[in-house]
């Protein structure tokens, strides 16, 4: 095998090997893969209770009050994800690793999404239903949260890392991370109300597209690069 | 190489601190005297305007210091750019000086858009498409205010700034677009806080010499905010002794 | 061509050196013992190594490459055991030893049981590591050195939690590693009995002389 085929091939090993560790460990701490589910959950009972359960009131709110948890939820979700392995030195053999850094920050971003973005998407139509969205909001709330909680776990994996090595980095992180999921926010909510209003949702969800490529582009190296720096001690 | 000696002599601490004391005491006389000037100017003597009255002067502030904090982010961004890509510790001084007078002058848009939503709409907020962007912007500054502050060792701190300041660079545009067109999309009212094309050169005048001398006041605080920040990075160094403290 | 070398390197925290301007070449088959006083920045030095600290002064090359951080071929052969060895609680001891194969972009050597027994873990391939002891966990770490293509071992304290059977055990290991041609760099505060060793001692660095 020639010098390059080795290193492609120890490449995708090196991906494939560490994806496979993500879901394993995430599999057997299922306790903290229903976290934010229960924290999407419970918001959505503590609004009728604190506002008013008449679908009236309710009905118009929905799609802003749903992608609003989403995001808070997603956020909650961020503060673990480089944190064991910085804490217990996988970090460092990752770091150590002839492979880029990047291609680890992928799979781990990767599945912090197949484990809270995919799932809160999922459970939203539940929450819709109790928040009474309209029916024509329930395709675009699905599409737009399938896009968008997967550009949010990208933004938030640059949070997650520069704050790996702070002891409290907790609030920090949230403080960081939301100005930068404002954009998701707006066209992610506002797909769903033009879907309810019977308008086009062509655009919205062209432009979530469009900041999911560029998330992808360039999180994985962002969030590498923060890993660097905040492990450089 | 000979051409890049500038560059290598301006990352030095010393050079800088020594060379922007007489440009430290330029802007700051030049811009305390045209905001004087300009004050005056579009307090007294600028014509009132049609609609809002006398109300409408709060925008010789409003305006100026909106548009510096924006500029002011990406003197910020640059700075942190220049001290990740050559490892000058300089330019994190003036990325460090720089996020508190930017967060600063949002928050004094923010407060002059307040005071003059008051006479205009009736209530001190609205949810105008300027004055939420500068919301989030005045957010992302203290956030990098606060990731600096957290990390007990400096040159973490710095180098984790100037990282989140330039994700901040890609991400800045993109929440000014967005807030814009979430703006148009709910927008009852056509009424904006400054609506450019009706502006009467007699009131644009002054408003121009503001925003120099706001950019200028703004230049003068970082430099001023810089040399501070110099002494105290370089305290341990023989030349701050003797600056300090005179020849021994 | 020494292994490593460096020249006047010490390492900077706080814009004020830890230790006085280190010159040492490295040649292919010797240990070192890296030794000093507590907060004299033996573990900065070996995280400066693998590249893992950057705020340093002075030169570093490996096998003739002067190098910033170290490159593709250098951390290819490069074992970096630290004070938080990289073993995952919730994995069992087989899966973190494939992890770590896979992550440095290899195979895993030889069969999981058979690099397990060399430290004492037979039959424990299947137990979650969070279900061992601290001593066992750190074997589990130390299993690599068993398995390992790398041959230079940087190791940061890795008597650690070890009995002393195991310190015997590991210190044959690093003597046969450093007689097929392997360097060995590491710390500890036990003293050594391997026969060939030189010790290297890092002088803090006292301020105001400069």
């Amino acid at each position: 095998m020639s010098e390059m085929n080795l290193a492609q091939s120890s490449l995708s090993l090196a991906l494939w090997i560490n994806l496979k560790r993500e879901v394993i460990v995430a599999v057997r701490h299922k306790g903290e893969l229903a976290n934010p589910l229960m924290f999407f959950l419970m918001v959505v009972v503590f609004i009728p209770l604190g506002i008013s359960p008449e679908p009236k009131v309710l009905a118009p709110l929905a799609p802003g009050l749903i992608w609003v948890i989403a995001l808070l939820a997603t956020l909650l979700s961020l503060d673990g994800l480089f944190r064991s392995d910085y804490e217990d030195g996988s970090l460092e053999q990752m770091l150590m690793s002839p492979q880029p850094l990047a291609i680890f920050v992928v799979t781990k971003i990767l599945a912090h999404w197949l484990m809270t973005g995919v799932p809160l998407t999922l459970i939203a139509p539940a929450l819709g239903l109790m928040l009474y969205l309209p029916a024509e909001g329930y395709g675009a709330m699905l599409l737009s949260l399938f896009i968008g909680t997967g550009s949010l776990s990208m933004i938030g994996a640059i949070g997650a890392a520069l704050t790996v090595s702070l002891r409290k980095g907790g609030l920090v992180l949230s403080l960081i991370v939301m100005p930068l999921y404002v954009p998701v926010l707006i066209f992610g909510a506002s797909a769903v109300t033009s879907a309810v209003g019977g308008d086009k949702i062509g655009l919205e969800i062209a432009i979530l597209l469009a900041m999911f490529l560029t998330a992808m582009l360039l999180a994985p190296f962002a969030a590498a690069g923060a890993l660097k720096i905040g492990t450089d001690a | 190489m000979a051409s890049w000696q500038w560059f290598h002599r301006m990352g030095s601490p010393k050079w800088f601190y020594e060379k922007m004391r007489i440009w430290m005491l330029a802007l700051g006389f030049l811009s305390c005297a045209m905001i004087m000037v300009g004050m005056v100017w579009g307090l007294a003597f600028a014509p009132a305007e049609l609609k809002q009255g006398n109300s409408y002067r709060i925008m010789y502030v409003h305006v100026p210091t909106a548009i510096v904090s924006m500029g002011g982010y990406y003197v910020m961004a640059i700075a942190g750019a220049i001290g990740l890509i050559w490892r000058m510790k300089l330019s994190f001084m003036v990325m460090k000086s720089t996020a508190p007078v930017g967060a600063i002058l949002t928050f004094l848009g923010l407060f002059t858009g307040a005071v003059w939503g008051k006479p205009t709409w009736g209530v001190y907020w609205v949810w105008d498409a300027r004055i939420t962007f500068m919301v989030i912007l005045f957010f992302i500054y203290l956030g990098i205010i606060a990731l600096q502050e957290a990390y007990p060792d400096k040159d973490m701190g710095d180098k984790a700034a100037a990282l989140l300041s330039l994700v901040g660079m890609v991400v800045v545009p993109l929440i000014y677009k967005s807030v814009d067109w979430w703006f148009t999309l709910h927008q009852k009212s056509t009424f904006k806080l400054t609506e450019k094309s009706t502006i009467d050169p007699s009131m644009a005048y002054p408003l121009i010499l503001m925003i120099f001398a706001t950019y200028m006041f703004f230049a003068w605080m970082v430099i001023y905010r810089t040399r501070v920040e110099i002494l105290y990075r370089e305290r341990k160094t023989q030349w701050v002794k003797q600056a300090l403290l005179g020849p021994a | 061509m020494p292994e490593l070398e460096l020249e006047a390197f010490t390492c900077e925290r706080d814009d004020s050196p830890l230790f006085e301007p280190l010159d040492l070449a490295i040649e292919p088959g010797e240990i070192v013992q890296v030794a000093g006083p507590n907060g004299a920045g033996k573990t900065t030095l070996l995280r400066a190594l693998c590249g893992l600290f950057t705020n340093w002064k002075g030169r570093f090359s490996w096998r003739g490459n002067v190098l910033r951080r170290p490159n593709f071929d250098m951390l290819d052969q490069m074992l970096y055991l630290g004070h938080h060895p990289g073993v995952k609680r919730s994995l069992t001891a087989r899966e973190n030893l494939q992890w770590y194969f896979g992550v440095q972009g290899r195979v895993t050597p030889d069969k999981v049981e058979n690099i397990l027994a060399h430290v004492g873990l037979a039959g424990y391939a299947d137990i979650q590591c969070q279900n061992m002891s601290a001593g066992q966990m750190r074997r589990v770490a130390l299993a690599r050195l068993y398995a390992t293509y790398a041959s230079l071992w940087v190791l940061d304290e890795p008597f650690t939690a070890i009995d002393v059977k195991g310190v015997e055990h590991l210190e044959n290991l690093i003597e046969n590693h450093a007689a097929k041609g392997g360097t060995v760099l590491l710390t500890t505060h036990q003293a050594l009995s391997i026969p060939s060793f030189r010790t290297v001692h890092l002088v803090p660095f006292v301020q105001g002389q400069l």
